[in-house]
């Protein structure tokens, strides 16, 4: 069943008709159930992190029942900054290319200081890699591409207007009550993920809290269209002579929508900022008092850096903003919460399918729970450095802005957020110890890196050639048992896969003989330079969390 | 590791040299520079474990309490 087929909409539209898109309510047949209906996976929440792991689920075959307490997408444009892992993630679910296509990148960054500025730098784009390191791109359309790949999967059940109001939490799974526009009802959910975001009701149902350090800051979104062009740059000015002892940022978004956030301070008051009487100068103040524009969409925020202590209760998984929350410098939110579905898909899968047991699916936490703190650690550093909380903080910020000037070194000290890159794992208990010396980055628990290679002489890459499961990527001939190992693609490269310009195997650091093994979610997990059948079975294992 | 032995090739001129550069700065403008200092020497310098070592021992003797407020998360 598929409530949703019946009702086509503008996905592809205008980022106005996309917003304007309201989703039908459908009422279910679960409704009208006496009891409780059953499904194994309830995700709650249709934001970038809850669409991308339904459509992670689905398309490992199972059923989902995603549920949203609103029948639109994201209002105004919010997260704007998709990362290099989040669209390699996308590329798997069948929307990369979609986000791509519409998303802008810049390359020339330029910061300044009081009225000058003090350096420029060019994110010259490392060659070998399908992906940039990132694209802006607005929320809404994000959304809107996840939401149009959902629909086309028959085992999504999108439910619309579906407002989780009471869990009830057991050892086999939770019972939901959800208010509709027709009343309410109860789904028996084996296991909920709750990616409801930072507000999330169902941490709150569940008495549960997300701690850590609140900044007592207020910062202006305001998006703004140019109507002439404009440099496809980002500028950002630690206290400018038009916003004195603050700070500003101003980066593009596609059709010529420019973000930008203005630091307003602990006292500025939130209703009257988002006054267009007082938005308008500000944004004059920058631009120029001839600039022609028109107001997009405006937003006053604070934030807290802050996590949950678990991400996993009993058979409720948290992911995204819901489980951490960090400042917008470096944009870890919506990339790291998309890195959480991933991390939760194939385990979760792997659980139903009886591949694995429980215990794979707690990795999850532990897992998650590190790379939030890299995210927080990072999104605190950039703004602490941005927003000095002490005298010292700033005359310390202020002496490395006037020396980056003339010295390379201090620009590096600079922080106006450091951009979002995928957590190496490194303490994963997924991962089997190297018994043998690489060089490089691709210890186990790293993301794999991408490369140009060619299969059947065509130009394909290396991320997208892997297996849904696990794959063994082999440099040179394969032994024979490793054609038959459970839930593995085995990709002998140089028979298989041409390492096109000798990336792959510089990257991994490969010799002939060399394998890597990569999870369903592309980290490696263990890596051998001659590897045995009985080494790679038990590193398996291990990675699966299943007794050897 | 720290050197913390006499290694200033002219101590005496190094001391003088120090405080003339502050000559004619308001305390204001000699922060700052120290500040500048701080980093142009800890970049030359290079070694985390130095730095660490070297900030611990100019820390050492400052109140504990100051160093919980400051060290918060």
């Amino acid at each position: 069943m598929k409530p949703n087929g019946m009702t086509t909409y503008a996905l592809d539209g205008t980022g106005a008709e996309v917003q304007a898109i309201e989703f039908a309510y459908v009422r279910s047949p679960d409704q009208g159930a006496a009891q409780p209906v059953h499904h194994p996976i309830v995700v709650v929440g249709a934001g970038p992190v809850g669409l991308s792991l339904a459509i992670d689920l689905a398309q490992r075959g199972q059923p989902v029942v995603l549920l949203d307490n609103d029948h639109r997408l994201s209002a105004g444009s919010r997260a704007i900054c998709f990362a290099k892992r989040t669209l390699e993630i996308w590329d798997r679910l069948g929307v990369g290319q979609r986000m791509v296509d519409k998303g802008v990148s810049w390359n020339l960054g330029k910061v300044f200081f009081h009225d000058e500025q003090v350096y420029q730098f060019d994110l010259l784009p490392e060659v070998g890699h399908e992906r940039p390191a990132f694209i802006n791109l607005q929320q809404y359309y994000a959304e809107a591409y996840l939401v149009e790949r959902a629909l086309q999967l028959p085992n999504i059940d999108l439910r619309w207007d579906n407002t989780v109001n009471a869990v009830e939490t057991r050892e086999d799974g939770a019972l939901l009550t959800i208010d509709t526009p027709d009343g309410s009802y109860r789904i028996d959910a084996a296991w909920a993920a709750a990616c409801d975001g930072s507000r999330s009701g169902m941490r709150r149902m569940m008495g549960l809290e997300s701690k850590g350090r609140i900044f007592h800051d207020r910062f202006l979104i305001a998006d703004v269209k140019m109507k002439a062009d404009f440099p496809a740059e980002r500028w950002f000015w630690f206290d400018p002579p038009f916003h004195p002892n603050h700070s500003v940022l101003l980066h593009m978004q596609p059709d010529n929508v420019w973000r930008i956030d203005f630091q307003l301070g602990w006292d500025a008051d939130p209703e009257e900022e988002k006054k267009p009487e007082k938005i308008i100068p500000r944004v004059r103040a920058l631009l120029g008092h001839d600039a022609d524009f028109e107001m997009e969409w405006a937003s006053v925020y604070t934030f807290a850096c802050q996590r949950m202590d678990r991400f996993v209760h009993g058979r409720v998984v948290f992911a995204g903003d819901s489980a951490h929350g960090v400042s917008p410098f470096g944009a870890r939110g919506a990339n790291s919460g998309v890195q959480d579905a991933e991390n939760l898909a194939w385990k979760l899968d792997w659980l139903l399918k009886g591949y694995a047991g429980p215990e794979l699916l707690a990795s999850y936490g532990p897992e998650r729970e590190y790379a939030a703190d890299e995210n927080l650690r990072n999104s605190t550093r950039a703004t602490d450095f941005i927003t000095p909380k002490s005298e010292i903080s700033r005359l310390f910020r202020d002496a490395a802005l006037e020396l980056a000037r003339e010295h390379p070194f201090a620009r590096r000290i600079v922080n106006s957020g450091r951009l979002s890159v995928p957590a190496t794992l490194h303490d994963s208990r997924l991962n089997t110890p190297d018994q043998d010396a690489f060089a490089g980055t691709q210890v186990p628990g790293a993301v794999l890196l991408d490369a140009p290679v060619i299969r059947a002489e065509k130009l394909s890459w290396l991320l997208r050639e892997l297996g849904p499961d696990f794959t063994l990527l082999v440099f040179g001939a394969a032994p024979a048992w490793a054609t038959d190992l459970p839930h593995v693609k085995t990709i002998l490269m140089g028979t298989d896969l041409v390492d096109a310009q000798g990336l792959a195997a510089q990257r991994l650091d490969a010799r002939p003989g060399s394998a890597y093994l990569i999870r369903p979610d592309q980290h490696v997990c263990a890596r051998w330079r001659a590897p045995t059948e009985a080494a790679v079975r038990a590193a398996l294992a291990t990675a699966s969390a299943v007794p050897a | 590791m720290l050197n913390t032995q006499p290694n200033l090739e002219a101590c005496d001129d190094f001391y003088e040299a120090l405080i003339t550069a502050h000559l004619g700065l308001s305390t204001d403008e000699s922060h700052a520079m120290n500040a500048r200092l701080v980093l142009l020497l800890a970049n030359h310098i290079g070694d985390s474990a130095v730095l660490r070592h070297a900030m611990l021992l100019a820390r050492r003797g400052m109140v504990e309490s100051s160093l919980r407020d400051s060290s918060q998360k």
